[in-house]
């Protein structure tokens, strides 16, 4: 029911699906995500949706093998079946004409931002794109990018490809140099590149939001384990989200938060890959 | 076995009044603990038909009465009385389509046996209706395949559409199914079952009695799809306007757990009940060779709340491996909300209960991981808007105490998916959806609702009941198109 189209790998354990979901495809809108399990006794992942082609009645999603559920998915073939799907879920990106937009990808998170981007430059925006990665070879969809902005600007931190240094030294170049009149900034990537951009933004007051990904469950506002603290009060990433005002989030507690199973997470890897590859 | 049936039935009143109550058998507390199987082992045949014989038949039942769905209780307790155990079943299912989980589940101590004639005498126990319903359905189960269970028809046209598979969606699409309507039900889960696959645990309800009652609803020709989450996948307005249903019933259930709203309570270790209960049921996290789900495991839990999600949690903390698993409650014994079976196999396991505290905050270690608990005791003082007395802090008493792990079970707030995707549908002040008492019908036109989504956190039982009853509006609104 829910099959792989395509499973490209795109190199250091990144792997693009293109997965069959008619349902999903037909509903879903930039910032929103699904949940998966790969097989009948898999945990429920949250992975937001890369790209949504509505014709052809799929989604793409890009997943970074990191633990045992992720490498199962890893080694699925086109032809192969999720054993479940679910979608799309969450609260869509705000998407208006606001003037000029900088959205910001770091590493993983570009594919979060891409079809926001897509989305804001259809809607009129004047879209700046900044995308980082560690190096040049761990760089996504910037192709995808450059399609989706008006400009995309580029940094690597090794300096391999683009600017050296962060997407935030960009961000500060067109706020302070350029004098850029930026109304809005969308910002998803790792919690401290996301929460550099926003103490960076929050001087400037400039509003910015951010795309945030805690462990969850059902992903329907059901159990409240992606509870994150947003002004103080308690919101489910799920159903509030998961995009939320970046000057409001606690970043530290999200990062706790996510690292809550990490022992659980590695052994389990470890278990599974002793098991099946005989490491 | 005539004879012998003959001499059961001239038994007098006075002689049926003498036999006392069968307790439902149960695996032994030390040894329970140590694994997720039933907790109540289930009658024995001729424990069935002693128990039944206490039943006098009297002249007015007020067990139907005490009954959310009206089960002619003393007609299938003679039946069983008289052997004819699967008949009893069939008797039960005229009233009710999940007897094996009611029989289970259902706060029977609040219904039917509250206002048993035999209980209500001094120094006498009331029938054990729930046990007998359970025997009978589970005797059905092992002995009747497809006892008179009559399939599913197609005699309408007609489609309706069931949003939510939990106890409500589950007895209407089995109701109206059974009146020859064709049934799909969206289910938002990868399985199954609702609070009785997420919630309630293993012990208490095995999954495999969940499937078998819904195996015969697949059986009947109920089509049911997982993972759609109606209000994301397809809205309400677009099964009744663009996929061709003609009447939609929600029984999406209580939704979204409540917080304490306390400092720290966003430290890890601090869960939901709906979260700490859906690891262990519905992912398996119990069994972490096999499934992948993780569940971390320490020495102390405190589960906060005293009602059947709270046993629960407490109750699977416990087989988990916590040594010390505990019952803090803000208000005292006799405010529990639990069933008291609940509350008795709790005790029997080793919980400690600790009343009349409420906690104010947690206390995080460097890792933000939960280390302690800060509490107030309390007092009671003059009774709240729900009858009780309300718990009053007592100044100075606040104390600390070493936990690892927390549990939340104070109830929980309206799921918004549903409600906020649906238009015309009006919703209460606290955004549970509106919907007739008797007929479920809401203010949109085509859709009825019942069940948690409706009431707020209640029981299985009467979900199961507005399920029913929706059915029947369902039909009468088919037939007519009066709204």
């Amino acid at each position: 029911m829910y099959e792989i189209i395509e499973n490209k790998s795109i190199g250091e354990g990144v792997n693009v699906y293109k997965i069959n979901a008619p349902d999903i495809a037909v509903k879903a809108l930039p910032g929103q995500f699904i949940i998966l399990r790969v097989h009948k006794k898999g945990e429920r992942i949250p992975i937001t949706i890369a790209d949504i082609d509505k014709n052809a009645g799929c989604i793409t999603i890009l997943v970074q093998t990191l633990g045992k559920t992720t490498h199962l998915l890893s080694e699925l073939k086109a032809g192969d079946e999720l054993a479940d799907l679910v979608g799309p879920l969450g609260i869509p990106s705000e998407i208006e004409n606001f003037g000029t937009v900088v959205c910001i990808g770091g590493g993983f998170g570009i594919a979060a931002v891409h079809p926001i981007a897509k989305a804001l430059k259809n809607a009129g925006n004047d879209v700046i794109s900044i995308i980082g990665a560690r190096r040049k070879d761990l760089l996504l969809m910037e192709n995808e990018m450059r399609s989706a902005s008006s400009g995309l600007l580029i940094a690597t931190d090794d300096g391999s490809y683009g600017t050296k240094g962060f997407v935030t030294d960009i961000l500060k170049r067109l706020i302070v140099d350029d004098k850029k009149n930026i109304i809005r900034v969308i910002a998803i990537g790792p919690v401290p590149m996301m929460k550099a951009v926003s103490d960076f933004t929050k001087k400037y007051n400039i509003k910015t939001i951010v795309s945030l990904n805690p462990i969850m469950i059902d992903g329907t506002g059901m159990c409240g384990a992606c509870r994150v603290l947003i002004g103080g009060q308690t919101k489910f990433a799920c159903v509030d989200g998961p995009d939320f005002d970046a000057h409001q989030v606690d970043f530290e507690n999200l990062v706790n938060r996510q690292k809550f199973y990490e022992d659980e997470e590695k052994s389990s890897y470890e278990c599974h890959r002793k098991e099946h590859h005989n490491f | 076995m005539e004879n012998k049936n003959k001499e059961q039935l001239i038994l007098d009143t006075k002689e049926r009044l003498k036999i006392k109550r069968h307790d439902m058998p149960a695996q032994n507390s030390a040894k329970r603990v140590q694994n997720f199987k039933e907790v109540s082992i289930g009658y024995l045949i001729e424990d069935a038909i002693e128990e039944a014989k206490r039943c006098i038949d009297c002249k007015v039942p007020y067990c139907i009465q005490g009954c959310p769905v009206s089960i002619d209780i003393p007609a299938f307790i003679k039946l069983i009385e008289k052997g004819d155990f699967l008949g009893a079943a069939k008797k039960i299912r005229e009233k009710s389509s999940l007897p094996a989980i009611c029989g289970r589940v259902c706060p029977q101590e609040d219904q039917c046996e509250k206002v048993c004639t035999i209980g209500r005498r001094k120094d006498s126990t009331s029938v054990a209706i729930g046990n007998l319903e359970r025997f009978a359905a589970d005797y059905e189960a092992e002995h009747g395949k497809n006892n008179n269970i009559s399939y599913g028809k197609n005699l309408y046209d007609k489609k309706i559409a069931i949003v939510g598979a939990g106890p409500s969606g589950l007895a209407a699409a089995g109701e109206l199914r059974q009146k020859g309507y064709r049934v799909s039900i969206f289910e938002a889960l990868h399985e199954v079952g609702g609070v009785l696959i997420y919630g309630v645990p293993e012990f208490r309800l095995p999954k495999s009695i969940l499937l078998r009652e819904v195996q015969i609803l697949k059986d009947m020709g109920v089509e049911i799809f997982t993972n759609v989450v109606i209000g994301k996948t397809i809205t309400v307005d677009e099964l009744l306007n663009e996929k061709g249903y003609s009447a939609v019933f929600i029984g999406t259930g209580a939704g979204t757990p409540k917080f304490l709203n306390i400092p720290g309570e966003e430290l890890n270790g601090v869960y939901s009940a709906n979260e700490f209960l859906t690891r262990v049921n519905l992912m398996r996290a119990y069994d972490m060779n096999e499934y992948d789900t993780p569940m971390k495991c320490g020495k102390t839990l405190v589960v906060f709340g005293a009602g059947n999600t709270a046993m629960d949690a407490v109750r699977t903390g416990l087989r988990l491996g916590y040594s010390d698993a505990r019952i803090f409650y803000r208000r005292s014994r006799n405010e529990m909300t639990a069933r008291l079976e609940e509350i008795h196999h709790a005790e029997q396991e080793g919980i400690r209960f600790d009343f009349l505290i409420n906690p104010v905050r947690f206390i995080g270690d460097e890792k933000q991981n939960l280390k302690q608990v800060e509490c107030e005791r309390m007092e009671l003082g003059e009774p709240d808007e729900s009858g009780r007395r309300r718990p009053v802090p007592i100044k100075g008493s606040e104390f600390i105490a070493d936990v690892d792990a927390a549990v939340i079970a104070i109830g929980t707030n309206v799921n918004p998916i549903v409600p906020s995707s649906t238009s015309g549908m009006d919703l209460n002040k606290w955004g549970y959806i509106i919907a007739d008492e008797k007929t479920g019908k809401t203010t949109k036109k085509g859709v009825f609702a019942g069940g948690d989504i409706v009431t707020g956190a209640a029981t299985v039982i009467l979900a199961m009941g507005a399920g029913k009853n929706a059915a029947d509006a369902i039909e009468q609104y088919l037939k007519t198109n009066i709204w």
